[in-house]
């Protein structure tokens, strides 16, 4: 370590002030989450656009750079050359604020996101509480875009995904209730040691209705096909965003793929055992082989599998109707998360499954 | 124990910083031309017939203040979840009572059929 980095960058840096220092390697460790994250949601539309076209016997986009891949950048350079049009009869400053609002929750959750073991960049007792209430506050970009607009079809795409999300957002706090009971902690990475023992013990299996009320919820909140009515392109146009261009769209592309990833580790994290390896039980691949051992690797891999499931439902189911996404909202998941609470306070009480003593 | 939060702090700041300078660099880079036509609200080319926040769907704010209550019970829940281990059986019936409760309200509100939606 010392050999790397030369002595006098070693002076000035212990010639800081202790506040500035800890400022500093925050800083540091937010900006090596970020960075990946934001390349990561440049490559999901990649490959979102590659699978779609796989499933549809298209080949996809191929003429950026090898296979396709300086697509996102070219898309990038794209969005920011283009003009941000602000329609006369909207409210500029509401106008403008929206995609921020959707983006900085999107980003700072990832804050509580354990990585492993030992990396977390805020490792809070309430971190499960802070999701929620981050994740909460995306609704207000939406909301705020359709309105500040004021044109008929971002107010009505704004109100629809309003109620979605709000609707949605019950099934997800009971399916977090119950990982609760069964984690007995509101710490991020308590939860996911809680899970330790190998891919039977992780709580997809004691919680199943949950983890695929958890997540389909998640595709929902997220506003993804098949939930997609908030900008169903054949009914109103593109929903909320229909008269952002440029970088303002742009903002609220980045948003919804961040969501995206969001989901996906969450669902991992509380039902997929987090970074753990699915092989620990496998004895036969050897000690200390890193297939055994839990790491990052682990985590990046079923966040990347959760994504292909968003870009697999897409590719495959045609859009709900809206009064079948509130019946399946409120009189499915609700009474099914319900039930499931019920049972596990049982199971809790009879001491099996997580609860065994 | 406070300083735990003082990364989530910068964070939110960086990642405000990130959309601000991005949207910076839109107004930078993306100039153009704008006429009356370019800025007007996009309704498939007819000038808006009337104003946008008209009266909406009273379902909708039946919904929001269904929500309320049920993110409420939410909230209730969260602690008593933790300490599932320390508040025994006591705890397990008194919750029972409580999401009764609910559920007795749940289910009026499905018979009455503000779950409806056609």
């Amino acid at each position: 370590m010392g050999s790397l980095i030369p002595q006098f960058a070693l002076d000035l840096w212990n010639g800081l002030p202790v506040e500035l220092q800890t400022v500093v390697t925050h800083v540091f460790k937010i900006v090596i989450v970020l960075l990946p994250l934001i390349l990561a949601v440049a490559f999901s539309t990649y490959f979102e656009r590659k699978i779609i076209g796989y499933m549809q016997r298209r080949i996809g986009p191929n003429r950026v750079g090898p296979l396709g891949l300086g697509q996102p950048f070219a898309d990038v350079i794209k969005l920011l050359i283009k003009e941000v049009v602000i329609p006369t009869r909207s409210n500029r400053f509401l106008f403008l604020i929206a995609p921020l609002l959707s983006l900085i929750p999107a980003f700072a959750t990832w804050a509580v996101i354990p990585l492993n073991d030992t990396f977390v960049i805020a490792d809070i007792n309430a971190g499960l509480l802070y999701v929620l209430a981050l994740t909460s506050l995306g609704v207000y970009g939406v909301i705020l875009a359709g309105w500040a607009t004021n044109s008929k079809y971002a107010f009505l795409g704004a109100m629809r995904s309003a109620a979605q999300i709000v609707a949605y957002e019950i099934a997800m706090g009971f399916a977090l209730v119950g990982v609760l009971m069964a984690g007995g902690s509101l710490n991020l990475g308590d939860i996911v040691r809680a899970q330790e023992g190998g891919i039977t013990s992780w709580f997809w299996l004691p919680l199943l209705p949950l983890f695929v009320v958890y997540f389909i919820s998640g595709v929902a909140e997220t506003n993804r096909a098949p939930f997609d009515v908030a900008e169903g392109e054949s009914e109103i146009v593109a929903g909320f965003h229909v008269e952002y261009s440029g970088v303002a769209f742009a903002l609220f592309f980045l948003a919804e793929y961040a969501n995206m990833l969001l989901i996906s580790a969450l669902t991992s994290i509380f039902f997929l055992g987090g970074w753990a390896s699915p092989f620990e039980g496998l004895t036969f691949l050897g000690d200390g082989s890193f297939l055994r051992e839990p790491s990052l690797m682990w985590l990046c891999l079923k966040i990347a599998f959760f994504m292909f499931v968003f870009f697999w439902l897409r590719a495959t189911f045609p859009r709900y109707r809206y009064d079948q996404i509130m019946r399946l909202g409120w009189k499915v998941f609700i009474p099914v998360t319900l039930v499931w609470i019920a049972v596990e306070a049982l199971m809790a009480w009879l001491q099996v499954g997580p609860w065994a003593a | 124990m406070l300083e735990n939060y003082l990364p989530i702090l910068i964070f939110l700041g960086i990642a405000a910083l990130v959309g601000l300078v991005l949207m910076g660099l839109g107004f930078l880079f993306g100039r153009g031309e704008k006429d009356a036509e370019k800025l007007s609200a996009y309704e498939c080319g007819f000038e808006p017939f009337e104003d946008t926040r008209m009266k909406f769907d009273v379902r909708y704010y039946l919904v929001a203040i269904l929500f309320i209550i049920f993110d409420l019970e939410i909230a209730f829940l969260f602690p008593w979840a933790v300490s599932l281990d320390l508040v025994g059986g006591f705890g397990l019936v008194a919750m029972g009572i409580f999401l009764a409760v609910l559920v007795v309200g749940f289910i009026y509100e499905w018979k009455k059929g503000a779950l409806e939606w056609d």
